[in-house]
Order: structure tokens, then sequence, then C-alpha cells
């Protein structure tokens, strides 16, 4: 179990080190970056404790998807680190509030009895193995208990789609485009076009 | 009990040269084969110097790259512009970890196979982002642009074919996909999306006729422009590895994996090792063939491609081959 707890300090350290690394790297895509690490190192700490599937779809949504359009704009994005800077102090104290509202809810956590249930439970964090495929156990929950939640889910997914479809769709005029169909339909009679040219006058 | 650590440290590390070498071993016959193949369609020789017939060519040209001077442009982003081939050899290696050879020959048999392969093979768009930001030049930017929107598009598709394969397996462990297909290869039943994975898997590991990113008509070389010596072998032995592990997940998804193709007396004595070795180089002759005879396509083509083609029609067969299998009660547990 050595190895078990040596990978979990490696995984919950470099997700915290590289968290921090976020909000202070001066350098907008290294803080993507150090975001995508902390993404994984997450989806390592869900492989731990026996939720692979959840660590799997972190990757494929979160780092394979989600992070690479925010990367691709970042770097698409003309930032001026100076002016980055500058309000800096304007927005000190609201983020300070925010900082000491969550730590004193953690507190709170930390305080009542529920936690202390935790420390005086000595047996080891180890991942919960059952027979059944945590895949499986996921599915026969969402599709039969929260039904209704994951259709709402996609409702709402599919609402902002449509949003950002309509916000985004400019027709604008005199644009060519490609017709792939009447392209492969072409041939000799319809392509060409057979004119008899008198001499002197032209076309 | 620290004997034990050892001894547990050295199998895995033993498991790991075990995939590894015989991987890096197979990328270099691969590049020469691709040469060999490639001269062969267009009627030239290919390599015939190196070696009997050139087949040592592959590390003549490794030794060459890897002596020459690692050049890093003062203008780019020194870390990042070393993690990124880093990244991308790691990350086409990394996949092997879940690719069972034959039964019971893989190094980690997990639960999540499939969506191991899926993540880490949606991860390698990074090492083309970052090295094409890190570099600072025009071309690799726009090559790295290409590819992050490319690869994120051929990845919804691939996404719905593997969805499409578990309908009819019923887990996502990949040794269980592989004798799921005991009575049938899935290429057989699925063929259209047999197909659109392959064609996907071309995307997917940038090569011809969707290799956009490197297009070197327009964008010199694309993402690795400014890469010489040991990186630029990195990105090429990533792009290669990643090929073969593309194949191999196109085997064990369609072609049935280690099975021999029909369980009958000379055929079902060959190792399953052997199996699974021929349907990959046939899935790799594929690639080659592929490049010898496309041309490139043009960005806005590669784009309605995957999104105007083969996402409706891997979605509609999705949902085709749920509601088959719910009809004919043929849902596996």
């Amino acid at each position: 179990m050595i190895i078990y707890s040596l990978t979990f300090y490696l995984f919950s350290s470099v997700a915290v080190l590289s968290a921090l690394m976020v909000i202070s790297a001066k350098n907008p895509v290294h803080s993507v970056l150090f975001l995508i690490l902390s993404f994984v190192n997450a989806s390592g700490l869900f492989v731990l404790l026996g939720a692979e599937f959840l660590a799997m779809i972190l990757v494929v949504v979160y780092v394979g998807a989600v992070a690479v359009l925010f990367l691709f704009v970042v770097m698409m994005l003309d930032i001026n680190f100076v002016k980055l800077r500058e309000g800096f102090l304007q927005y000190l104290p609201f983020g300070a509030l925010l900082g000491i509202v969550l730590v004193i809810e953690l507190g709170i956590l930390f305080l009542t009895d529920r936690s202390s249930n935790i420390y005086n439970n000595q047996t080891p964090l180890q991942p919960i193995v059952n027979e059944v495929e945590n895949t499986k156990m996921i599915g026969q929950i969402l599709y039969t208990e929260y039904f209704y939640l994951f259709q709402i889910c996609g409702i709402i997914l599919l609402v902002a789609m449509i949003g950002s479809i309509t916000l985004t769709l400019r027709d604008k005029g005199g644009v060519k485009r490609q017709n792939i169909d009447s392209q492969n339909t072409v041939d000799a009679s319809t392509a060409i076009e057979k004119k008899k040219v008198k001499i002197g006058e032209g076309i | 009990m620290t004997y034990d650590i050892l001894i547990t440290g050295l199998i895995i590390i033993a498991q790991i040269l075990a995939v590894v070498v015989p991987v890096l071993i197979s990328v270099a016959f691969l590049v020469y084969a691709e040469r060999k193949v490639l001269a062969l369609i267009q009627l030239r020789r290919g390599p015939n110097i190196v070696g009997p017939f050139g087949i040592l060519q592959s590390f003549a040209d490794a030794l060459k790259l890897i002596t020459k001077e690692n050049i890093i442009p003062s203008g780019s982003n020194k870390i990042v512009f070393i993690l990124a081939p880093i990244i991308t050899m790691v990350l086409s290696l990394a996949g092997w970890a879940v690719i069972p050879f034959a039964p019971g020959w893989v190094v980690s048999d997990i639960n999540v196979g499939i969506m191991y392969l899926f993540a880490v093979s949606s991860l390698g768009v990074y090492g083309i982002i970052m090295a094409g930001w890190a570099s600072n030049s025009q071309y690799p930017f726009l090559g790295a642009l290409r590819s992050a929107a490319q690869m994120v598009s051929y990845e919804v598709s691939i996404g719905f074919v593997i969805i499409t394969v578990l309908l009819c397996v019923g887990s996502l462990n990949l040794s269980k996909i592989v004798l799921a297909q005991q009575t049938v290869w899935f290429a057989i039943p699925l063929l259209p999306m047999f197909i659109i994975f392959f064609i996907s898997a071309l995307a997917e590991t940038n090569r011809l006729p969707f290799d956009l990113p490197e297009d070197e008509s327009t964008l010199v070389a694309g993402f690795f422009t400014e890469y010489s010596s040991a990186s630029f072998v990195l990105f090429f032995l990533g792009e290669y590895a990643s090929m073969i592990l593309m194949s191999s997940m196109t085997v064990i998804l369609f072609l049935g994996g280690w099975l021999p193709p029909f369980d009958v007396y000379p055929l079902n004595v060959v190792p399953g090792v052997i199996w699974f070795t021929v349907k990959v180089i046939f899935i790799l002759f594929l690639f080659i063939w592929v490049r010898g005879t496309f041309p490139r396509y043009r960005y806005d083509q590669l784009m309605r491609l995957g999104w105007k083609v083969f996402l409706p029609f891997s979605l509609f067969w999705v949902v085709a081959t749920s509601g088959f299998l719910v009809y004919f009660d043929m849902l596996p547990n």
C-alpha cells in the first residue's frame, strides 16, 4: 500500500501546485497549460478512488475538448500583459472576499461532527473493488433514479448550443460556397458550350 | 517489505520495456516500409543502400538526426518548446499500456481500456498546439490552429463509432471487446462504421490526405517547422507510434484482435500475437496506400467531411444499432 499512498501524494501535491500556478503564472497560455496538468492529476486521484470511468470522462471531456478550445482562444487573443496587471488592486477586495468566504466554509466543514468521523475511521483509503464495473453502476443509477434530471441536463445543453449558434451565425452575402453535388454531376454536355463563331466578329 | 516494492518496481519497468522497445523497433521498420511502398507505387526503387535492401535506412537516418545541432529559436518560449515533442512521444507510447496483444498479454487490463485509449489519443493534440505556439512563428502557429480544429472534429465521430461497438459488446474492457468477436468480426456487421473509423484515424494521426497541420505546400512543415535534431526525431517517432497505436485500436475494435479469421485447425494453432501483428500490418499498409493514392484535402472540405458527413451518419448508425439490438433482444449484459 506504500505505492498507493505515494501515488496519492504525488497526484494531489502536483494538482494543488499546478492550481496555484494557474492563478500566479504571468503568461495566460502557461496558466491554461497548468490548468490542464491540474485536470490530469485530478483524474489520477479519481483512478485511485476506484472511479476509473469518471477519471477517463474527465480527461476526454475537459482535457481533450474543453481545454483545447480554451487554449485555442487564449492563444488567439492579443493580450497586453501590462494592462492585464493594472486591474489587480481594483479587483483585489472582491477576490479576497471570495477567498475568505471559501476558507470559512471549509473551516466549518472540518469543525463539524461529519469530518471528525473521517479522522476516527482508521481504515486507510483504498479503492473500492466491486464485482460490477462502475461504468455499469453509473448507468444503472443515471437512467433510472435520476432520469428526469438527466433529461433536463440534456435540454439545457441543447439550449446553450442553439444559443451559441444563433449568436455566431452571420449570413453574409457574396460568399462563394462549394456545392459538391453540382460539381460531381458536371459532364461534358453541361460544362462545354459549342458555338459557331463567325469570322471577324467573335462572340 | 522494501524488497517486495523493489521486485514490484522491477516487474513494472520490465513490462514497460517489453512493450515500448518492440514498438520503437517497429516504428523504425514502418518508416522503412512506408518509403519502400511509396517507391513501388511511384515506380522508384526507394532506400536500397544502407544494409541489405536498405533495411537499416531508418537507423542511419535516426543517427544522423540525433547528431545534428539542436536549434532553439531565440524568440521561442523555451520550456514549452522543449516539452512539446516530449509530450507527443510520451502520449503515443502511453496508449500501449492497455493494448492486448494476445490472451493475457497486456500490461494493464483495466475496465475502461477503450476510454483510456480514446483519452490518450485525444490528448495528442496538445503536443502539436504547444509546438506551434511556443515556436513563436507564423507557419507553425497556423499548423497548430489547423490541427486543434481538425483533431477535435474527428474525435467526435470516433467517439460515436466506439459507442456503436460498445453497444454490441457490453463492456469497455479491450480483451472483452476482442472476445465478443469470436462469432463474427465487427468489421462485417458494422462495415460503414469501420470505414468511418479508419478515415477518422487518418485525420486523428494527421496522415495524408488530412495532413493539413504539416501541409508542406502551404505551411513549409507546419507545426514542426522550427524543430531540428532530436526534438524533430521525437515528433517523427511520435507520429508513427501513434499511427501503429490507431491501427491496433482498429484491429481490436473491428478485426477481432488476436482471433484467427476462422476457428478451424490450421488457423487456430497460430499464436494470437501473430494474428494481431498481421492485422496491424494490413491496416498500416492501408495507411501508406492511402498516402500514395489520394491528394490532400482542402481545409473547408476536411471540416465539411467531419461535421456534415461523418457526424450525422455515425449518429444515425448509433441509433440504428441500438434500435436493432433492442428490437431483436440481442443486447449484451
